[in-house]
């Protein structure tokens, strides 16, 4: 019997050291990740980075001003395209919803979101590029908008399931129409929530490089306007990190040291946010 | 006055249009089809997406049929294209990733649920949500300059020494190649499993743990033959979704995995998936058959993830009807 | 009940303050400032000739600061594909169109695409041999059996045999071809094809083909950077790439029997022969070709043009750039180890320049 006790709790002790050392493990590649950026891509980052153009092949210098701007064009339309279908998709379901319908919308908004990002790549390409006859931004844009509206539905859709029923009551006890309760009441309440849902649906829609390599393409120089193909950080990143130019490396780690510090910066803003929302809606 | 809100679906019936249009000036009906427009718009895109995959692979499909699934030859000179290939280094390369990710995710998940005081937990849970923020292309990025130079110089070598007898660790040593893509993937997707696993461990009702330990069960004990046996299907679960994603995965894939469609039974061959594929020969794709080729294998891929993110659903849903799940 | 909560506020004034910098940032502090959209040209295809473009786009901007080229290198294929789905303004390849293509693309549009040669340039085979960094002599058996997946070691007999007193090890051969749709391909499989009756039968030629072995890279520069990372590699890039990455490549016996090296002259001898009897649509082939200094892996590369150009003012900007393309640019070619255009092949092409309209 002692025997059989000795042996249990020892497995007991080894087998919480192991998950604990997984747990380590795992954190520790994160640590690992932003190090190694931050030691690589540190080191490559230079004012010439933020605001030069690329140089030639094989030429070094040059920096990824264009790619920079080009990222935040595309993120903005995406931001106008996506959110306001995601939101008002998620309002719907959540207020207005029938029955069969509601179960349609969000089976598809789960299919939506099920779509390997080079399909969406694939879609854009189709519906967008080849009738313009161009790669331009506005294809780029239009893909990122659409991989954002499955998480603005979602997120929209449970938040404002989350604010409370007495709240709602008590609007159209006053008198509010249902329409004047919601937009006066119920998405104030769940604001917060919803707006961190969409940043945080924002972040990882700007490291998305496949639905950008057939969409807007890539570009040398600026991009005026929407219509014409323009450089973006990800694709940016891809191009130079296969390439055998040590200098094209360099700049590499640096937009990406320049891309994960803005995402991560989003998420952890976005999630702290967040945390001190739900805790301080007690129901 | 508050009108009623139920809207009749569909065109309204002769007579009572103009009740409807009288509804209309109320703007409860505004606002109710206004977000109806906005919820169908969702609805159709999608449909418009099927759609156009469906259509645009049309030439692959009638020429190549069911045989396409089984087909090993990809020739673009001679214009046979099969799928095999890609879906064999989707497959295995996301089987390496989950055979690594998945006892590595539990695991952090069990050690958080259970064993951490909970602002550890939390802490912890924290930052490893944040690896799932990380991009592709960084993940790729990374790969290039970290992973294979370690591959090729370290693990295969050893791997070749010491399980060298299997075939799945013979053949030249690239660097690159099904194992390198393999394990970019597990890293990737460890972070879903934990995050889900977790949540699902911890709404296991604390009667079930404290039943098992009254009973004089170690902690251990309690947490893997009775917490994690009843929220086994929320595992599952979680573990589905991070295969959907697996599938999915581009750019890390096609910066390590070599590029070579071809069906070997080393890992440390290269290989090619489905993404892949897409993302490198869809421009350059010079004949239509060879472009419809791409989007079938597209719809493929599609159809893969949609088989998987229902399993994945109907299994978190199974566990939330026990009361398990997180709501 | 509502709150002034910090965040909002915050999250609408980096929103704003992005818009700010998006609409008037690049206007007034960053690089040079843009042209008004007088001239915007997108092209895209070869890899091959990605460094002379990219120069001779950015010098021409320079020049004419209201006109923006923007090329892409995708590979040759991208630029057929792009070029006949209307999408890019102008391609470029380095194998030339096949008749199939020439009729589709004159079946949607109504008029042809014309092939204008650039410069000359030339596969090299480029490998990755640790402690070894000299210069290996390839026979056309010797290349054909490596790409083909039978000579699979660095000191198989068909590869010592022509470089006596050179000792290499036995280790596995890492081939590397590309996985994109390439011209640098076509030219690499249209001279195997030539020298080698396997290849022909088994393999062909294209600009994608079914490769028996060898891991892909992306572009001529994802091809450069696999062999140049992974050892005991070989692979086969445009020689500039070689060049630019310090990487050594080999010689390649051609059919005079000689060994011979890529560089300037070995190249425009390849083209020597082509240049009097140059077809008038351009499209021709150089590899293995005849004469004692013939680089036997060298090939024009060509811009796909349309014949017809709607756009008036795109009109002028390809026919200027074409005319300055033949002349001035051609000057800056040679530094970068292409080879000028032959006399005779630029005579020809300013008079088909007109047959732009």
């Amino acid at each position: 019997m002692n025997y059989r006790t000795v042996w249990r709790k020892s497995v007991n002790a080894v087998m919480f050291s192991l998950t604990g050392l997984c747990t380590l493990l795992t954190v520790c590649i994160l640590f690992f990740i932003l190090g190694y950026l931050v030691w690589h891509g540190g080191r490559a980052i230079n004012w010439d980075f933020f605001t030069k153009l690329p140089k030639p092949v094989g030429e070094t210098g040059g920096g990824m001003a264009n790619a920079i701007v080009g990222s935040a064009k595309l993120l903005l339309l995406a931001t106008l395209t996506g959110v306001p279908v995601g939101f008002m998709g998620g309002v719907y379901l959540a207020e207005f919803g029938g029955k069969t319908f509601s179960f349609l919308v969000r089976y598809t908004t789960d299919l939506l979101n099920g779509v390997p990002s080079i399909v969406m790549g694939i879609f854009a390409y189709t519906m967008v590029v080849l009738p313009m006859k161009h790669f331009s931004t506005l294809a780029g844009g239009l893909a990122l908008g659409v991989m954002m509206i499955p998480i603005a539905v979602r997120s929209t859709e449970e938040f404002l399931r989350t604010v409370p029923v007495t709240l709602r009551e008590g609007a159209l006890a006053l008198g509010a129409s249902k329409w004047k309760a919601i937009a006066t009441v119920v998405i104030p309440a769940a604001f917060r929530g919803i707006l961190t849902g969409i940043v945080l649906d924002l972040a990882r829609v700007a490291g998305e490089t496949a639905p950008l390599l057939f969409t807007a393409f890539n570009n040398r120089f600026w991009s005026p306007g929407w219509d014409q193909p323009t450089a973006s950080l990800p694709v940016m990143i891809f191009t130079y990190a296969i390439a055998p130019y040590e200098d094209w490396h360099r700049q590499a780690w640096a937009a990406g040291l320049v891309l994960l510090g803005l995402v991560l910066l989003t998420n952890i803003t976005a999630r702290v946010v967040l945390a001190r929302k739900l805790s301080s809606v007690a129901g | 006055m508050a009108s009623t809100t139920v809207v009749v679906e569909g065109a309204p019936r002769p007579g009572r249009a103009r009740a409807f249009l009288l509804r209309l000036r109320s703007g409860d009906e505004v606002a109710h089809l206004i977000t109806l427009v906005f919820a169908s718009a969702i609805f159709l895109i999608t449909v418009l997406l099927v759609f156009e995959l469906y259509r645009n692979s049309a030439l692959a499909r009638e020429k190549f049929g069911w045989m396409f699934l089984v087909t090993r030859t990809w020739d673009p000179v001679f214009e046979d294209f099969g799928a095999l290939p890609f879906v064999f280094g989707t497959v295995v390369t996301s089987a390496v990733g989950l055979l690594i990710a998945v006892p590595l995710g539990v695991g952090a998940a069990i050690f958080l649920a259970e064993m951490a005081p909970a602002r550890i937990s939390d802490a912890l849970a924290f930052l490893i949500e944040l690896l799932a923020a990380v991009p592709s292309v960084i993940y790729g990025l990374l790969a290039i300059f970290t992973l294979v130079p370690l591959l090729r110089t370290v693990v295969q070598p050893f791997l070749k020494k010491t399980l060298g007898f299997l075939p799945l660790f013979q053949g030249p040593n690239y660097g690159v190649g099904l194992l390198a893509a393999g394990i970019i993937l597990a890293i990737m997707i460890v972070p879903f499993i934990v995050s889900i696993s977790r949540e699902v461990l911890m709404a296991v009702p604390v009667e079930q743990r404290e039943a098992a330990l009254a009973l004089g069960a170690t902690r251990w004990e309690s947490t893997w033959k009775v917490v994690v046996p009843y929220a086994r299907a929320g595992i599952l679960g979680s573990i589905f979704l991070a295969m959907a994603r697996a599938l999915g995965e581009t750019m890390a894939v096609t910066m390590v995995i070599g590029n070579d469609p071809k069906i070997t039974s080393s890992l440390f061959a290269p290989g090619y998936s489905i993404a892949a594929v897409i993302a490198n020969e869809f421009t350059e794709a010079t004949s239509d058959l060879y472009i419809h080729a791409l989007i079938e294998l597209g719809l493929v891929l599609f159809i893969l993830t949609i088989i998987l993110n229902g399993l994945a659903r109907l299994l978190i849903l199974a566990t939330q009807r026990k009361g398990t799940a997180h709501p | 009940m509502k709150k002034l909560s910090a965040f909002p506020l915050v999250l609408t004034l980096v929103v704003a303050g992005m818009a700010v910098a998006i609409i008037w940032g690049p206007e007034k502090q960053w690089a040079a400032p843009p042209p008004p959209p007088a001239s915007l040209i997108n092209g895209a295809g070869a890899t091959f000739p990605y460094p002379i473009y990219s120069k001779w786009f950015d010098e021409y901007h320079k020049l004419h600061p209201d006109i923006q080229i923007n090329y892409q290198s995708i590979g040759s294929g991208g630029g057929i594909r792009q070029v006949i789905a209307g999408t890019v303004d102008f391609g470029a390849s380095d194998g030339p169109m096949t008749d199939e293509q020439l009729q589709d693309y004159k079946g949607k549009y109504g008029h042809d695409i014309l092939h204008f040669p650039t410069v000359l340039g030339a596969d090299v085979p480029t490998y990755n041999i640790p402690g070894f960094r000299g210069e290996l002599k390839f026979t056309p058996e010797a290349l054909a059996g490596i790409f083909l997946g039978k000579i699979t070691k660095w000191n198989d007999p068909d590869i010592a045999r022509a470089n006596p007193g050179v000792n290499l090890t036995g280790d596995d051969i890492v081939v590397v071809h590309r996985s994109d749709g390439s011209g640098t391909t076509y030219v690499w499989v249209d001279y195997l094809s030539k020298v080698s009756e396997e290849w022909k039968t088994k393999v062909g030629k294209g600009t994608s083909v079914n490769w028996p072995v060898g891991l892909g890279g992306k572009g001529n520069e994802g091809v450069a950077g696999l062999v140049k990372q992974t050892p005991n590699s070989i692979g086969y890039v445009e020689l500039i790439y070689a060049i630019q990455n310090n990487m050594p490549y080999g010689q390649v016996r051609n059919s005079s029997g000689s060994f011979v090296k890529a560089d300037l002259l070995s190249v425009t001898a390849a083209a020597a022969g082509a240049a009097k009897e140059m077809p008038d649509d351009f499209r021709v082939s150089i590899t293995n070709a005849p004469g004692k200094n013939a680089y036997p892996i060298a090939s024009f590369t060509w811009l796909l043009v349309p014949s017809t150009i709607q756009d008036g003012a795109k009109r002028k900007v390809i026919t200027d750039f074409l005319h300055w393309m033949l002349n001035d640019g051609q000057k800056l070619a040679e530094p970068l180890a292409y080879a000028r255009l032959p006399k005779e092949v630029v005579a020809k092409e300013m008079k088909a320049i007109s047959g732009i309209k």
